[in-house]
């Protein structure tokens, strides 16, 4: 923690858990969509964010995320309409996760080339979140570190071609956190891979040339 | 390396060295974060200059909350502090109260504020020090270094206690943020470390127990005006710091309970709107006219 946790962050109100947490979980998704077009998510909303959505905001907030805004952005107050410029459909619902932290959310993004995705994650508190899932898989970061997520198939060798390319090219990096995670054996996994340093720029396109790397993206630390 | 673990600590180091808690934590943070302390300075500028524009945002006549609940707080006590030189608190906190009000409401409105600690909390800290800079004359380096001082408090309540209203209820909220205030405000004074720690326990001492409770869940009632609570108790703290009067109970135990009293409060009255105003016949009514029930 450092004083600007205290005195901060900057940001659109009203609660830091339920408007700029939202915001942040907002931006993983949009991470993960990367520079694809987007046509359609569905929100689904459990617990405190179920009841109490509306009154803070936390629909425009999610939204605003995923379309790349921060959580001090003012477009945030407008993202609904925005959405609706962009052509982004859009649709929130009430669940009850069992199991999940009282503020998660379950984004479900659809994308004009038809592949699509879902991201489960909560807002744990003075604007921090944490990712639970992302398409169906366990993931577990809270985005305090710089985190990269390597898609990939499920393959022997790829988790040291990527740590191998990583140490070899980049002496600096220091992993402290490492975790893999995948549907069945030999279908898609994901590495959580949370690393001391700043990543380079050109990391997260290194990664991504890797043989059955399906897809790599760096979440930066906030 | 400052631990930040206690209010003690702060002022220890401070008076060895004989320097402001500011200007301890500034170095401290610097190092620790690896910028320079230039860096660190105008970051905290900025966010200055945040919250002096979430006060003239949120005093417009026409501020309304996201649900309605609220607005036009800001605006009707400048108003009177105008028309009434001052009203019954004097210019001075009436001003900063119209302060509060405003950087409350500007929040409650889905303005940019800057959460300090929380985006709850976050009318007091620019109530207190806005008005020193604009109603004061005081020098605006020392009012942003004062902000190092509150940031440094901050971190200890939340080492020791909790800064969330769903883990402390509203003392943990408008209390921390009453403390980091009332610190600042007797540095800028021109306080010794260990009045800014005296200070830093009677506002505690003053919000303890204090339950969070909103109408329909949202951070507008009663959230707006505990802002203004939380201001005053800032100022006379200060005030009383200043004056020699001592705290009694030291700031890191005044904390401590502060956290003791959080875990016995009722899961009802820490932000979950199943109690206290939320559930009178009025929070009830309110809520189901927000949430069209």
């Amino acid at each position: 923690m450092n004083v600007f946790d205290i005195i901060g962050p900057v940001m659109i109100g009203p609660s830091s858990s339920h408007t700029a947490g939202a915001v942040r979980l907002g931006r993983v998704v949009n991470k993960l969509i990367d520079d694809r077009k987007l046509k359609r998510v569905e929100i689904t909303l459990s617990g405190s964010f179920a009841q109490t959505y509306k009154g803070h905001g936390t629909d425009r907030a999610l939204m605003a995320g995923i379309m790349g805004y921060k959580s001090y952005s003012p477009e945030i107050r407008d993202a609904l309409k925005i959405a609706d410029k962009r052509g982004i459909e859009y649709s929130f619902n009430k669940e009850n996760i069992k199991g999940a932290h009282p503020n998660t959310a379950r984004i479900h993004y659809y994308l004009e080339d038809g592949s699509e995705g879902v991201m489960q994650g909560a807002s744990i508190g003075g604007g921090n979140i944490l990712v639970k899932q992302i398409n169906g898989m366990d993931v577990d970061f809270n985005g305090e570190n710089n985190t990269i997520l390597v898609m990939h198939e499920d393959k022997p060798g790829v988790i040291a071609s990527v740590t191998n390319m990583m140490h070899w090219e980049h002496a600096e990096l220091n992993i402290s956190n490492f975790r893999l995670s995948r549907q069945e054996k030999g279908g898609e996994a994901i590495m959580t891979i949370e690393i001391d340093n700043a990543p380079p720029e050109e990391l997260v396109e290194e990664i991504r040339g890797i043989e059955h790397v399906l897809n790599a993206i760096l979440i930066r630390r906030v | 390396m400052i631990k930040y673990e206690s209010i003690e600590e702060l002022v220890t180091e401070a008076e060895k060295r004989n320097i402001k808690i500011s200007q301890l934590v500034l170095e401290d943070q610097a190092k620790t974060m690896e910028v320079s302390e230039l860096e660190l300075y105008e970051k905290m500028e900025l966010s200055f200059e945040v919250m002096q524009q979430s006060v003239k945002d949120g005093m417009k006549k026409d501020q309304k909350s996201m649900s309605g609940l609220t607005g036009g707080e800001g605006y009707l006590m400048n108003q009177y502090v105008t028309d009434k030189d001052g009203g019954l608190c004097g210019n001075l906190m009436s001003k900063a109260i119209a302060r509060a009000l405003s950087v409350a409401g500007c929040n409650a409105s889905m303005g940019k504020i800057v959460a300090a600690p929380t985006a709850g909390s976050c009318g007091i800290l620019p109530g207190c020090l806005v008005s020193l800079y604009e109603d004061r004359g005081f020098d605006k380096r020392a009012i942003i270094m004062s902000m190092f001082t509150a940031g440094a408090v901050g971190m200890v309540v939340a080492a020791r206690s909790s800064i969330a209203g769903a883990q402390g209820g509203c003392q943990a909220e408008c209390g921390s943020a009453a403390a980091m205030a009332a610190a600042a405000l007797v540095e800028l004074m021109g306080g010794t470390p260990s009045q800014c720690a005296d200070a830093c326990a009677m506002a505690i001492s003053n919000q303890m127990g204090l339950v969070c409770d909103p109408v329909a869940g949202l951070v507008e009632i009663p959230c707006v005006k505990r802002n203004v609570s939380g201001l005053v108790i800032a100022y006379s703290s200060a005030d009383m710091a200043l004056a020699g009067i001592g705290a009694k109970i030291p700031a890191d135990e005044c904390i401590d309970a502060m956290r003791e009293v959080g875990d016995a409060l009722p899961a009802s009255l820490k932000e979950t709107a199943g109690g206290g105003l939320a559930t009178t016949p009025t929070g009830r009514k309110l809520r189901d006219k927000v949430f069209g029930n």
